[in-house]
């Protein structure tokens, strides 16, 4: 059984308590535990259940490679699905349960997968559930839902309580990995002033130097690890984060980082993940190896383990996987698992060695305390159900015929290491591989290269595959160094410190275990314990012609999901390999890509959440808006009031209400949103002619002209009202959406193809507040308010003046957008709220009525003007609205009068606006379809035209609509047929002109 | 006529920085050539301040200049005195190709203090704000979050931070986000 | 996740690519009214897509506002260097940068 040893443990404080719980079952562990750690020292081994044949699985490794112990963490609003035991710190009250298995974890009914086995095999998906075709729908797909996934998603009604926060942080060096090698390195830099960043993933420094011994310029590992952090601390230079991963590098020295605050502590208040965007000169990565399983039979049943993390269990936290553990390995790191077992006091029955030979001074050492040293032997088989009972020992070479039969709980398996690569990788950087270690190690010849051209990561360590102490050390000074140079720098001259450590002979190649494994051994011998992967499917694989290690990875799911096939890459792709006779170079690795390891998605989205989700914008009147109960209209970021409805009052009925106050007295329109654009200089008058289709030059100071603009394909873009201010300089206005994209078309003419001419822009759109003061009696409200002259002869349709109102100082538009007599006001945004407050006051004898977006949606359309992003899409143009008369035919250039020529745009087949009226004064569907006779040859019925505008009229009682209509304005008085959303029931409607209201424009001409 | 109404009301949060929407502030936009001497002696006289070099932010009280693009200066005056002062400025650069516009209404400004200032800040925009890259007295624009911005530090633990009016209120919830108490990085003060 | 750094070639700030906004190939020719189809065409639609190095304009949109361009390698994204916007043709200057880094590199009708 696992447990906890009486003594020993050196990251857990033995003092304390803390209690948590595993599928409800209470257990105690103590502070410093990782989850997998406690589990263990409870005897907890099955964690879970594999993904495909749902196999009872216990913990393997100890760190982040982890793909067995993946649990469900917390509950309700903090469920987490498939957060790794070995890497999740315990706290008290911590909640677990574990995944994939039902009704619970000891007995799962999908086990019964396992019984299938044999079918299961390798694109088993692919094969299976093509045939027959609709069985896809009904009976597979349903099946493969209910069984797919790993974990349990958080309920989507629930939402995440906690924070998350980003944080930019730029640094000539950051460090990656804070064990010997990255402390080493950060200091190596440091030293001479480089402003360096250490980030270690854990929460501990010194990764596996302490576990493992030696000495460190005469120290044990633990010792100077403590002694140069410290010295790091006291530099002002270096920054030092724990349980912080370096997630990602990519191009420019971008680095993210994943900081962890509390989740070892979700009683500590602040953000709970901290997402670090760095920009770094130089990146260091030191992130060490990770061992590699052996490929035997049943080596997937709990109590299999890494030997590395048997001995992190035992030496770290005091834990062990059993009582009786054989070590199985093919190099001489296993060793010191069975001798640190062995000095524990605990039972080590053998070593099984792959290697004839044997190993070096580490197995003399066992040898030494008594341990039964077994070379050329390999395991045959695991034996047991739920957790190892014992192994079957045979020849190495062979296919696995039983020589022996040893009892045992625990099997710590080695099958050699594998620098982590991936941060190297993941923006280019290329691999080499090692033959004397069996693992693939950076190329420095083709390192990934920065804007620079030159390389920007270095690797060191274990992680450039540097295995023993003294070379460790050495290579990260090296790195330390040369990083600090490389970032612009120059190092000091420090020696580095001294590492010893035992000499090791070189390991045996080992990637099936024994050599020639019979069919029945391999198709028990994991690769990929995650996915369920196995020797024999990716020899499969092989077999039917998947060559590529891409292909094979997505064939047989090798390597995917959380772990991206930490454990199991290289075994798997050297399996392949031999299944095709190729070299494992030759076969190579599949493409590392970040994160690391998963990173949550509040990291990602880091503030933006809740109100600050995105921007939005709101104008100087918002708050009056809100407090009158508007119902919202989100236009670009802005929030504009779509209606007012009043107690009681319907969204439907408060527009009608709004149009009909403004029709017979008095409206009011916050119009601030606008685009409001200067436009100043001498050449102001010539580059508004090339952006505007009309002519705008010609325009007097004073006066006021609606212009059209279009992309240089032609296509209209915008519209508004132009005034000139003087001579120099006109205002643009634009839509609401418009300002920012038209402030920026104009700059991009200016600058980049018309630079000589002398203009400037300025988007004045947010110094105003605007405010539309529009019907009847609109005139008496501005005389009322006083100041200044507002009667036809001083201010006559389209013109504009400065002045005051009520003592505000006032520029007023008299433009219209409504058909009705109507002032836009402009006053600065600080005095907007009160200048609308002071109308709102002074308009009551005349029922002054606020609209919103709809009304006035419903007024332009009653008047037949169009509306940027109703009767365009970016397929229309001008012509297509009827709207000749606002392009100059004077002009010899403007943005998108050579396209406007091109032979499709110039086409008379092309659907021209009208205006609908249905036959039974119904509205008809928004965006339906006019169908004509024929079908296309998709086998779709023709279409005659579609409905770009459609509202319910109050003014006229009726369904009034805008359309594009094939030869349309040749066609008035047709009827036509539009058919609703159904796709079969037809509303007949007459084709009419667009203006159904006050053709003559007698209303806003008074 | 009213007293002009600052976006926010002048809001108030005191976290790991103390955030303070200040204002109203005289702001004119001014592009023309900054290199003309009728310009530059306009803009200085105006002010009381020196021109300022690329990305430079002279600031004195409620004066100032701000660079703000080759062609482009922010003229910081009191914003009572801004429309005379746009006059002014105006009538100075008659004559030449310029563009003199009171802006004093369009943005929202902010003023952060304390020693967590330059932790805060890089919460919200990827920019150095180590003291060697951004020194005090310089002007970057860039990007807080979702929206264009402009900060400057006008002492070693004051940051003055301006925006566009609309997203006023989205920006006091940023700053005040990052200022969380709870959230200490600790990063540009060790 | 591409996460370029360029030089404002205007207020010399090295901006981060979401300060930046891409404004696709640098040094078109405007064909205007007049011009023959295959012309306009070319203009309006027809693009380098270089595996090395190209020309492109971008905008310092959180920042100064100014458009300027840039010389990179698309296969390493390696900058050669930035220049203002208002320049017909690459200055002397990035060329010369180019083919010390690119020896026979070739671009439209540049090299």
């Amino acid at each position: 059984m696992s447990t906890r040893l009486a003594t020993g443990g050196r990251l857990v404080d033995r003092s304390s308590d803390i209690r948590f719980t595993f599928n409800g079952k209470s257990f105690r562990g103590h502070e410093g535990d990782t989850l997998a750690s406690a589990l263990l020292a409870n005897d907890q081994m099955l964690v879970g259940r594999s993904f495909k044949y749902h196999r009872p699985r216990g913990v393997v490794a100890s760190g982040a490679e982890e793909p067995n112990a993946l649990v469900n963490l917390g509950r309700d609003t903090t469920h987490e699905p498939n957060q790794r035991a070995t890497t999740t710190e315990l706290f008290n009250g911590l909640q677990a349960t574990s995944q994939n298995h039902w009704p619970s974890l000891d007995y799962d009914i999908g086990a019964l997968n396992w019984l299938f086995g044999r079918f299961l095999t390798a694109g088993f998906y692919y094969k299976t559930f093509i045939h027959p075709r609709p069985f896809w729908k009904h009976i597979y797909e349903p099946f493969i839902r209910q069984s797919a996934g790993l974990g349990r998603a958080p309920d989507p009604e629930t939402r995440d309580p906690d924070t998350y926060e980003h944080f930019y942080a730029f640094v000539d060096v950051v460090v990656i990995g804070g064990g010997v090698a990255g402390l080493q390195a950060a200091k190596a830099a440091a030293d001479s002033g480089a402003k360096v960043l250490v980030m270690e993933q854990t929460a501990h420094w010194g990764g596996r130097a302490p576990v493992d011994g030696g000495t460190i310029d005469g120290m044990a590992p633990g010792g100077w690890v403590n002694k140069t952090v410290e010295a790091l601390e006291g530099m002002e230079n270096v920054a030092l984060r724990t349980r912080s991963m370096g997630a990602g590098v990519y191009d420019h020295g971008y680095v993210l980082g994943y900081e962890r605050l509390t989740d070892h502590a979700p009683f500590l208040k602040g953000p709970r993940h901290r997402l670090w965007r760095i920009r770094a000169r130089q990146i260091v990565t030191a992130t060490g190896a990770i061992e590699r399983p052996l490929s035997f039979a049943g080596n997937d049943i709990p109590g299999v383990m890494l030997a590395s993390a048997v001995r992190d269990y035992l030496v770290n936290y005091g834990v062990i996987a059993g009582q009786r553990t054989v070590v199985v390995t093919n190099n001489d790191d296993a060793y010191r698992t069975a001798i640190a077992l062995k000095q524990a006091g605990l039972q080590v029955p053998a070593v099984i060695d792959a290697r004839q030979m044997g190993g070096g001074a580490l197995m003399e050492e066992a040898k030494s305390l008594g341990i039964r040293v077994e070379t050329g032997r390999a395991i045959a088989k695991v034996k047991g159900g739920k957790r190892v009972t014992g192994v079957a020992i045979c020849a190495m070479a062979g296919g696995g015929a039983m020589l022996e039969e040893i009892k045992c709980d625990a099997v710590a398996m080695s099958g050699g290491w594998s620098p982590v690569v991936h941060l190297w990788s993941h923006c280019g950087g290329k691999l080499t591989w090692d033959e004397d270690h069996a693992f693939f190690r950076p190329d420095p010849e083709r390192a990934p290269t920065s804007h620079d051209g030159l390389p920007f990561v270095t690797v060191t360590g274990s992680a450039n595959g540097e295995m023993d102490l003294k070379s460790v050390l050495e290579d990260a000074d090296k790195a330390g160094k040369s990083s600090r140079k490389a970032a612009g720098g120059k190092p000091r001259r420090f020696a580095p410190p001294k590492g010893e450590s035992v000499e090791e002979v070189p390991l045996r190649p080992v990637w099936l275990m024994p050599e020639n494994a019979w069919d029945d051994l391999r198709m028990k011998a994991w690769l990929d314990y995650q996915n369920d992967v196995k020797v024999s499917d990716v020899q499969l694989a092989a077999r039917e012609g998947y060559e590529s290690v891409e292909h094979t990875k997505r064939y047989t799911t090798l390597g995917m999901a959380t772990d991206q096939g930490k454990l199991s890459n290289i075994n798997g792709l050297a399996t392949l390999a031999a299944s095709l006779g190729e070299e494992i170079p030759q076969v190579g690795t599949t493409t590392f890509r970040p994160p690391y390891t998963p990173i949550s998605m509040g990291a990602i989205a880091g503030e933006a959440r809740g109100e600050i989700f995105q921007p939005i914008r709101k104008t100087p009147i918002h708050a009056w808006h809100e407090k009158h109960g508007a119902a919202w209209e989100p236009v670009g970021h802005w929030r504009r009031p779509y209606c007012y409805p009043q107690q009681g009052e319907s969204k439907h009925d408060a527009v009608h209400r709004e149009v009909l106050a403004t029709r017979n007295s008095l409206g009011l329109l916050d119009a601030s949103t606008l685009g409001k654009i200067i436009v100043k200089g001498p050449d102001a008058g010539r580059f508004l002619d090339m952006l505007y289709t009309n002519m705008m030059s010609t325009l007097k100071p004073g006066r006021c002209r609606y212009g059209l603009m279009c992309t240089e394909n032609g296509f209209l873009t915008d519209d508004g009202v132009v005034a000139r201010i003087d001579e120099d300089t006109f205002l643009c206005h634009t839509t609401t959406g418009g300002a920012d994209r038209i402030h920026a078309h104009m700059e991009e003419w200016l600058q980049t193809e018309w630079w000589d001419w002398k203009v400037y822009t300025a988007n004045a759109t947010e110094q105003f507040a605007q405010i539309a003061v529009v019907g009847p009696n609109a005139r008496k409200l501005l005389e009322k308010l006083g100041g200044m002259d507002v009667g036809k002869d001083m201010l006559p349709f389209m013109a504009w003046a400065d002045g005051t109102l009520a003592g505000f100082p006032v520029r007023v538009y008299r433009i219209s957008f409504s058909g009705e007599l109507s002032y836009e006001i402009a006053v600065p945004a600080n005095l907007g709220r009160a200048f609308w407050d002071k109308i709102v006051e002074a308009g009551q004898e005349w029922n002054i009525t606020p609209y919103g977006t709809e009304a006035l949606h419903v007024m332009r359309a009653e008047k037949g003007f169009i509306m940027i992003g109703d009767e365009t899409d970016g397929t229309v143009i001008p012509q297509d609205l009827g709207l000749h008369w606002a392009i100059s035919k004077k002009k010899e250039d403007y943005l998108g009068k050579r396209a406007q020529t091109r032979s499709h745009m110039a086409d008379p087949n092309r659907w021209q606006l009208v205006g609908l009226e249905t036959v039974d004064g119904s509205v008809l569907p928004d965006g339906a379809y006019a169908v004509a006779a024929g079908k296309n040859a998709n086998g779709q019925r023709n279409t005659q035209g579609r409905v770009t505008s459609t509202y319910h009229s109050p003014t006229l009682g009726k369904g009034i609509a805008m359309g594009l209509v094939h030869h349309g304005p040749d066609r008035m008085g047709e009827i036509i047929p539009f058919i609703k959303d159904d796709g079969e029931t037809v509303v007949e409607a007459k084709i009419v002109s667009p203006v159904f209201f006050d053709p003559e424009g007698e209303k806003q001409n008074v | 006529m009213s007293d002009p109404v600052l976006p926010l009301g002048g809001a108030h949060y005191e976290g790991l920085a103390d955030v303070r929407e200040t204002g109203p502030q005289g702001m004119i936009a001014l592009r023309g050539d900054l290199s003309d001497a009728g310009l530059q002696e306009a803009v200085t006289g105006l002010t009381g301040v020196p021109m300022p070099d690329m990305r430079g932010a002279q600031v004195m009280g409620e004066s100032g200049l701000l660079w703000m693009s080759p062609d482009e200066l922010l003229v910081l005056v009191p914003y009572r005195q801004a429309a005379r002062a746009r006059a002014q400025l105006a009538e100075a650069l008659q004559g030449q190709h310029a563009l003199v516009e009171n802006v004093s209404d369009m943005r929202a400004m902010f003023r952060l203090r304390g020693t967590q200032v330059r932790d805060v800040l890089a919460k919200l925009a990827p920019v150095d704000f180590a003291r060697d890259a951004l020194p005090v007295g310089e002007l970057r624009r860039t990007r807080f979050a979702q929206v264009a911005a402009g900060v400057w530090l006008s002492d070693d633990t004051t940051a003055q931070v301006f925006c566009f009016r609309s997203v006023a209120e989205y920006m006091f919830n940023l700053l005040r986000t990052a200022a969380d108490p709870d959230a200490f990085v600790g990063f540009h003060t060790g | 996740m591409e996460m370029l750094t360029l030089e404002c070639p205007y207020c010399g700030v090295q901006a981060d690519e979401t300060e930046l906004h891409a404004g696709g190939e640098a040094h078109l020719t405007r064909f205007g009214p007049g011009s023959s189809d295959a012309d306009f065409e070319a203009y309006l639609f027809m693009r380098e897509n270089p595996k090395g190095v190209h020309f492109e304009r971008w905008r310092h949109v959180n920042g100064c506002g100014k458009w300027f361009h840039a010389a990179r390698c698309t296969m390493t994204l390696e900058v050669f260097g930035t220049y203002p916007a208002q320049t017909a043709e690459p200055p002397k200057k990035i060329r010369d940068a180019i083919t010390a880094k690119r020896p026979g590199w070739t671009w439209r009708e540049l090299s």
